[in-house]
C-alpha cells in the first residue's frame, strides 16, 4: 500500500473546505445562542437531523470496517484484505463525526464526560451502552488506523535517520503484535452498539409508527448496519477506482456482494415476518405518507437483491455501484424514518432548517475532505501499477 | 329636535331641556338602540298619549317599587308619573281600600285593551290561592281579571317572574311566577330587586315604538338578560388569571379578586348588573363590586335555591380565544428554503450517481472521470 | 476441537442460546411505594380558571408565556420549560355543555404523571432523572444531565420539556412542589384550586377518593373536598356522570396522578397505553443480552482467537507481499 500522492488543493477539496467553514460558523452560533438559533428542534421532535443522520445513519455508513473485518478475519477470506484500510478510514471518519455531531447536539455538553464516568451510569438505559461503546469504538478505529500512520512515520523518520527510525520501527512491531486485540474489539463493539441503536427506539412505544416499532429492532438495525457497511466499501472502492483511475476491484467486490445479498435477505425476511406475526400489515394502508416511506425503504433493499442475483451482474461495476447506492439510500432512509420521520406527537411539526442542513452537509464535507487528504498522504490504498496513475493522480 | 316639544317639556314637568334629553339618551343607551333613537324617544315621550299603567302587588316585599323610587335621572316620581298615567299602585296611592279598587276598575274599563299591567310579587297558587287575598279576592283571580284586557303584562322582579324568595323550598304557599298563572306572553324582568332601568327602558321602548323589545325564550328582554354576568364582570381577568379571594377579608378579597370560590353565581346568572350597576353612585356599586359574591337573584333554580356559598356551574363558558386546545400545532415545518436545500443536495447526489452509473457501464477504464465529489 | 469456521459458528450459536435461555431477564414489575404521593384531577370539577397554572409559576419561579400578538395575557399553549402545568380545553361542535363529548367542552390539566415505571428514569444514561423510592416523585438533576433529550423523546405523555433557546440549557417538569413539601405544605396547584378539581395526597387515599366518586349516582347531592381528599373544606354539588375508568391505575405500569373525567380520556389528549411499560421491554432486552457482560465477552474471546489464527492481522507482512 502506498500513499496516493498528488495535489491537496483540488476542486473537490476546496468546495469541501468551504462547506466545512460554513459548518464551523454555524456550530459556533449554536454553542453561543442555543439549539433554536440554528435548528428547528422542539419538544415534539427533540431529536432531529443531526442525531438521525449524522449519528445514527452516519455510524452505520461507518460500518465498512466492521463488515469487511468480519469477512477477512472471521470467514478467513484473505482476498478482501486490500479493502480493509480504506474501509477503516471511512469508518473512522463516520464514527468520529457521529461523535462530534452528538457533542454539538447535546445541550449540556460540559457534562459529556459523565458518559464515561461510572458513578453516573444508569445501566438500565440503552443510551449509556451505546455512548460508551461508540466512544471506545472510535478510539479502537483510530488504533486500527495506526498502521498506515506508523508506516508513514517509519518512512519519514527514515529520511531523518537514526534513533527516530528505530523508535518508529519498534512502535510498528509492538503495534503489529497487539493489533489483533483491537481488530477483535472492532468487531465486538459494533455488534453491540449498532443493535442497541435499534433497542433505543423501543421505549418510544406508539410514538414510533407501528410499521417501524417492533421488538426485533436490534436485529434489524444490526443487519442494516452490516448491509450499509458492505455497501459503503463497495461504493468507496468503485469510486476510488473510477476517480483516481485505477484498476477496478470489481471482482473482489462481486464476491463480497454475495454476503451483502445474504444479509439483505435476512433483514427483509425478519422485518416482514415480524410485521406479519404482530398483525401489523394493515398499517401499510393506513399510514399515509409513511406507508410510502416504508415501501420505499423495502424497495431500495429489494432492488439490489434482484439486480445482483445473476453472477454476471454481480461482477459488473455499474450494478455494484447502483446496488450499493440503493442499499445506502435504503439504510439511511430506514434510520431517518425510525428516528425522525416515523416518530412524532400529534400537533408537532419538524423539518430541518437550512442552517441545520448546512451543518449536516458540512459534516459530510469533513469526511470527504479528510478522506481525500489522508489517502493522498498516508499509505491506505492498495498499490497498483497503472500507466496513467501519475497523470491522473492530479484529480 | 322640535322646539315646540322642548318648550312643552320645560313647562309641563318643569324639566330643563338638558335633563330631559339626558334621560332620553340614557334610555336609548340602556336599550341598546342606535343614536337616532334618542330623538325618537324624546319625540314619543312628549307627544304621544301617556299610557296607562296598572300596578299590582302580590307576595312581595315591595323592593321592586323601592328600587324604582331610587332612580335619579330624572327624579322618577316627577317624570314617570307625568309620562305615564299610573292609575293603580298600592304603595304610592294616597287612597286605599275600596276607593283605590274602584279607581282601578274605572281605569281598566276606560282603557280596555290599552293599559300596561305591571305585576310585582309572586302569586301563591296553592289551595286555590287563598294565601293572598286583597279585598276578599285571591291574587290569582285579580291577576286573571286584570291581565284579560291588558295590552302588555310585565312581571317585575324575580318573585313575579318565577316565584322569587317566597317560593324558597318548601314553598308552603305554592308561590309561582306570573307566567304560571297567566298563560299568554309575559315580559319577565327578574332580579331581586331588578335594576329599575331595565324596567324603565322596556316601558320607554314600548312607548316609543309601540312594541316590546326583543325577548329571549324566557320572556326576558335580551338587552338586559342575554349575557351571563361572568362575561361582563370587571373581575373576570382575575378569574382568568386564577386569582381568587379565599376568605372574606383576606388579602385577595381586599385586592378585589374574583369571588368564584366564595360562591359567586356570576357564571350561571343572566343579568346586566356589572354593566349598568345600581343606585347611580358610581363604579363598583353592585354586589360583586362591593366584595360579595353574586347570589344569582335573577335566575330560577339559582337564587334562593342554591346555597350562597356553593360553587356556580359554568354555563357555556367562553374560554378566551387564546385558550389552548387539547392539540395545538407547534414547531416549524418545512419552508421553501429548507426543502429546496434538501432537494438540491439529494438531486445532486442522484444526478452524480446516475452519471457515475452510466459511466461505469461504458467499461472498466473510464477515459475521463465523470463529475463527482471525489 | 479445531477452531474452524464451522465450529466457531456452531459455538456462537450454542453460547448465544445458552446465555439467552439461562438468563432471560424479564424486567420485574415496578410497584407503587406505600408512601407514594400524587394528585387526583377531576375534569368535571375543573372550571378552567387556571389558578393552578399561576400558582405553579410562582412556586417554581418561572415566567409567563405569551402566544398572542398583544402579549398582554399569560397564554401558554402547552407544557414548556417555563410552564410545568397547563389547562387545556376540549371543545367539540358548539361547545356549550360541560363534560359532554358532543357539542360540549371539558378541561384537562396536563403535568407530570409521576409514573410508577417512568420511561424518563429508565432511559436517562446519567441518572439525571431519578425516582424517589418513598414518595415516588420523579426528579430532575441538572448537575448530572448531559442534555441528550432522550427523556423528552421517550415520555409517553410528552411531559419533560427542554430549553432550546439558551446557551446553557436545562429541562423542567413538575416535581410535585418538593421544596413546598419540605416546608410541610402541599403542592401549589392543589392549594389554590377553588373547586377541588386538583387534590394532593398519598396515592392510596386519592385512589380511594376516586373510587368513592365512581360510586356516586349522577345527579345526587354530593360533597367534594378541596386541597386534599380528607380536607374539612368541602363544597356541595350534584354528582356528575363519570367515565367508568380512572386513568392512571394501569397505564404503562400505573401513574401517581389519577384522572377522572366526564368525556373519554383520548378526547382529553391522554393516550391509550398498555399495562406493560415500553421501557420494561428495552430493559429486558438489554439485561438479557448484556447480563454480566457474558455474551460480549464470549464474542470477543472467539473473535480474538479467530483473528489471531487468520494470520492476516500482520499488516506489515502483508504490505510487503504486495497486493493480490
Amino acid at each position: 500500500m502506498k500513499p496516493l500522492g498528488g495535489p491537496y488543493i483540488t476542486r473537490t477539496t476546496v468546495i469541501a473546505a468551504f462547506m466545512v467553514a460554513i459548518m464551523g460558523i454555524l456550530v459556533l452560533i449554536r454553542l453561543c445562542f442555543g439549539l433554536r438559533s440554528v435548528t428547528n428542534l422542539n419538544d415534539g421532535f427533540p431529536w432531529g437531523l443531526w442525531l438521525a443522520y449524522d449519528m445514527v445513519a452516519g455510524s452505520a455508513i461507518g460500518c465498512g470496517g466492521y463488515a469487511v473485518a468480519l469477512v477477512v478475519y472471521v470467514l478467513n477470506k484473505g482476498q478482501y484484505h486490500p479493502l480493509v484500510r480504506p474501509a477503516i478510514l471511512a469508518s473512522m471518519f463516520g464514527y468520529a463525526l457521529g461523535g462530534v455531531s452528538v457533542l454539538v447536539d447535546i445541550s449540556r455538553w460540559w457534562n459529556a464526560w459523565h458518559i464515561v464516568w461510572p458513578a453516573y451510569f444508569n445501566l438500565n438505559s440503552v443510551m449509556i451502552e451505546v455512548a460508551l461503546c461508540v466512544s471506545v469504538y472510535t478510539m479502537v478505529l483510530m488504533l486500527e488506523f495506526a498502521p498506515p500512520v506508523v508506516e508513514k512515520a517509519v518512512e519519514w523518520t527514515g529520511r531523518w535517520g537514526g534513533d527516530l527510525q528505530a523508535v518508529a520501527t519498534t512502535v510498528e512491531k509492538v503495534l503489529n503484535k497487539v493489533l489483533f486485540v483491537f481488530i477483535a474489539l472492532g468487531m465486538t463493539l459494533p455488534t453491540m452498539h449498532q443493535s442497541s441503536l435499534g433497542t433505543m427506539l423501543i421505549p418510544f412505544g406508539p410514538l414510533l409508527n407501528p410499521l417501524w416499532q417492533t421488538p426485533v429492532l436490534p436485529a434489524l438495525f444490526l443487519l442494516t448496519a452490516l448491509c450499509m457497511g458492505y455497501s459503503v466499501v463497495m461504493l468507496e472502492a468503485t469510486l476510488v477506482s473510477d476517480r483516481f483511475a485505477r484498476i477496478s476491484e470489481a471482482h473482489i467486490l462481486g464476491l463480497l456482494s454475495r454476503y451483502l445479498i445474504a444479509v439483505v435477505t435476512a433483514f427483509l425476511t425478519i422485518r416482514w415476518s415480524a410485521l406479519l406475526y404482530q398483525g401489523k400489515l394493515h398499517f401499510l394502508f393506513t399510514s399515509g405518507g409513511l406507508s410510502f416511506a416504508f415501501l420505499a425503504e423495502n424497495a431500495l433493499y429489494l432492488i439490489p437483491v434482484i439486480l445482483l442475483w445473476p453472477e454476471h451482474r454481480r461482477m459488473a461495476p455499474r450494478y455494484q455501484f447502483i446496488a450499493a447506492m440503493c442499499i445506502l439510500s435504503g439504510g439511511i432512509l430506514y434510520r431517518l424514518d425510525a428516528y425522525m420521520i416515523a416518530y412524532g406527537r400529534t400537533g408537532w411539526h419538524y423539518f430541518p432548517s437550512v442552517p441545520e442542513l448546512l451543518v449536516t452537509f458540512g459534516m459530510i464535507a469533513v469526511e470527504v475532505l479528510g478522506y481525500v487528504l489522508i489517502v493522498k498522504f498516508f499509505p491506505v490504498l492498495p498499490s497498483v501499477e497503472h500507466a496513467q496513475t501519475a497523470a491522473l493522480a492530479t484529480k | 329636535m322640535n322646539d315646540e316639544i322642548l318648550t312643552c317639556v320645560e313647562t309641563k314637568p318643569g324639566l330643563s331641556r338638558r335633563t330631559f334629553l339626558q334621560f332620553c339618551a340614557v334610555m336609548a343607551v340602556t336599550l341598546g338602540l342606535p343614536p337616532e333613537a334618542e330623538g325618537a324617544i324624546a319625540q314619543a315621550l312628549t307627544t304621544k298619549h301617556r299610557p296607562v299603567v296598572i300596578w299590582l302587588h302580590f307576595a312581595e316585599c315591595t323592593g321592586c317599587t323601592e328600587s324604582m323610587l331610587c332612580t335619579e335621572h330624572p327624579a322618577l316620581d316627577k317624570l314617570i308619573l307625568e309620562l305615564i298615567s299610573l292609575d293603580y299602585h298600592e304603595t304610592l296611592f294616597a287612597g286605599a281600600g275600596r276607593q283605590a279598587d274602584a279607581a282601578r276598575r274605572a281605569s281598566m274599563a276606560a282603557n280596555k285593551g290599552k293599559y300596561v299591567l305591571v305585576v310585582e310579587g309572586a302569586i301563591p297558587a296553592k289551595d286555590n290561592g287563598i294565601y293572598c287575598k286583597i279585598g276578599g279576592r285571591t291574587a290569582v283571580e285579580i291577576l286573571n281579571e286584570c291581565a284579560q284586557d291588558a295590552a302588555a303584562v310585565i312581571a317585575l322582579g324575580s318573585c313575579a317572574v318565577w316565584g322569587g324568595m317566597p317560593s324558597t323550598k318548601p314553598n308552603p304557599t305554592g308561590c309561582v311566577g306570573v307566567d304560571e298563572v297567566w298563560k299568554k306572553p309575559v315580559v319577565n324582568i327578574p332580579g331581586c330587586a331588578p335594576n329599575p332601568y331595565n324596567f324603565l327602558s322596556t316601558v320607554v321602548h314600548y312607548i316609543t315604538y309601540g312594541k316590546l323589545p326583543e325577548l329571549d325564550n324566557q320572556g326576558r328582554p335580551k338587552f338586559a338578560y342575554a349575557r351571563i354576568i361572568h362575561e361582563n364582570c370587571e373581575r373576570r381577568p382575575h378569574f382568568d388569571a386564577g386569582r381568587f379571594a379565599q376568605e372574606f377579608g383576606d388579602a385577595g378579597h381586599r385586592a378585589g379578586w374574583c369571588l368564584y370560590k366564595l360562591g359567586c353565581k356570576g357564571p350561571e346568572t343572566h343579568a346586566n348588573c356589572p354593566a349598568i350597576l345600581f343606585g347611580d353612585v358610581g363604579g363598583g356599586s353592585w354586589p360583586v363590586g362591593t366584595g360579595h359574591p353574586c347570589i344569582g337573584c335573577t335566575e330560577k333554580g339559582i337564587g334562593f335555591e342554591k346555597p350562597i356559598f356553593a360553587l356556580a356551574e359554568l354555563k357555556g363558558v367562553t374560554p378566551p380565544a387564546s385558550y389552548p386546545g387539547i392539540v395545538e400545532q407547534q414547531g416549524h415545518g418545512a419552508t421553501i428554503a429548507s426543502v429546496a436545500a434538501l432537494a438540491g443536495a439529494a438531486g445532486a447526489v442522484i444526478g452524480a450517481s446516475a452519471a457515475m452509473a452510466s459511466n461505469l457501464g461504458k467499461g472498466s477504464k473510464p477515459e475521463s472521470p465523470s463529475e463527482g465529489k471525489e | 476441537m479445531p477452531l474452524t469456521r464451522r465450529n466457531f459458528l456452531k459455538g456462537t450459536a450454542v453460547v448465544g442460546a445458552a446465555s439467552t435461555a439461562a438468563t432471560a431477564e424479564v424486567r420485574e414489575e415496578k410497584t407503587l411505594s406505600p408512601k407514594a404521593l400524587g394528585l387526583l384531577f377531576d375534569s368535571t370539577l375543573c372550571v378552567g380558571c387556571k389558578a393552578c397554572v399561576v400558582a405553579c409559576r410562582e412556586a417554581n419561579n418561572t415566567h409567563p408565556e405569551f402566544n398572542t400578538e398583544d402579549k398582554l395575557w399569560d397564554t401558554p399553549l402547552d407544557l414548556s420549560v417555563y410552564t410545568l402545568t397547563v389547562i387545556k380545553a376540549y371543545r367539540e361542535g358548539t361547545g356549550v355543555t360541560k363534560d359532554q363529548e358532543k357539542d360540549g367542552y371539558a378541561f384537562m390539566k396536563k403535568s407530570c404523571l409521576q409514573c410508577i415505571d417512568p420511561s424518563c428514569v429508565s432511559v436517562c444514561p446519567v441518572k439525571a432523572m431519578t425516582k424517589n423510592s418513598e414518595t415516588g416523585i420523579v426528579s430532575y438533576n441538572p448537575d448530572n444531565c448531559i442534555g441528550c433529550r432522550y427523556c423528552v423523546a421517550a415520555c409517553p405523555f410528552g411531559v419533560p420539556r427542554f430549553e432550546y433557546d439558551k446557551t446553557f440549557a436545562r429541562l423542567r417538569k413538575c416535581e410535585l412542589c418538593k421544596p413546598r413539601l419540605a416546608e410541610g405544605k402541599i403542592a401549589a396547584c392543589a392549594e389554590v384550586c377553588p373547586t377541588g378539581a386538583t387534590l394532593f395526597g398519598p396515592v392510596t387515599v386519592l385512589r380511594a377518593e376516586a373510587e368513592r366518586r365512581h360510586r356516586l349516582v349522577p345527579g345526587e347531592r354530593a360533597f367534594f373536598p378541596r386541597k386534599t381528599a380528607d380536607s374539612p373544606d368541602v363544597h356541595e354539588k350534584p354528582a356528575p356522570h363519570y367515565i367508568s375508568e380512572t386513568y392512571g391505575l394501569t397505564e404503562v405500569g400505573g401513574t401517581q396522578m389519577q384522572l377522572l373525567s366526564g368525556v373519554r380520556f383520548e378526547k382529553l389528549g391522554m393516550p391509550m397505553l398498555p399495562k406493560k411499560s415500553f421501557v420494561s421491554i428495552s430493559e429486558t432486552i438489554q439485561h438479557t443480552l448484556y447480563k454480566g457482560m457474558i455474551a460480549p465477552a464470549v464474542l470477543f474471546g472467539c473473535l480474538l482467537v479467530l483473528v489471531r489464527r487468520s494470520g492476516k492481522h500482520d499488516e506489515h507482512e502483508d504490505n510487503h507481499t504486495g497486493d493480490e
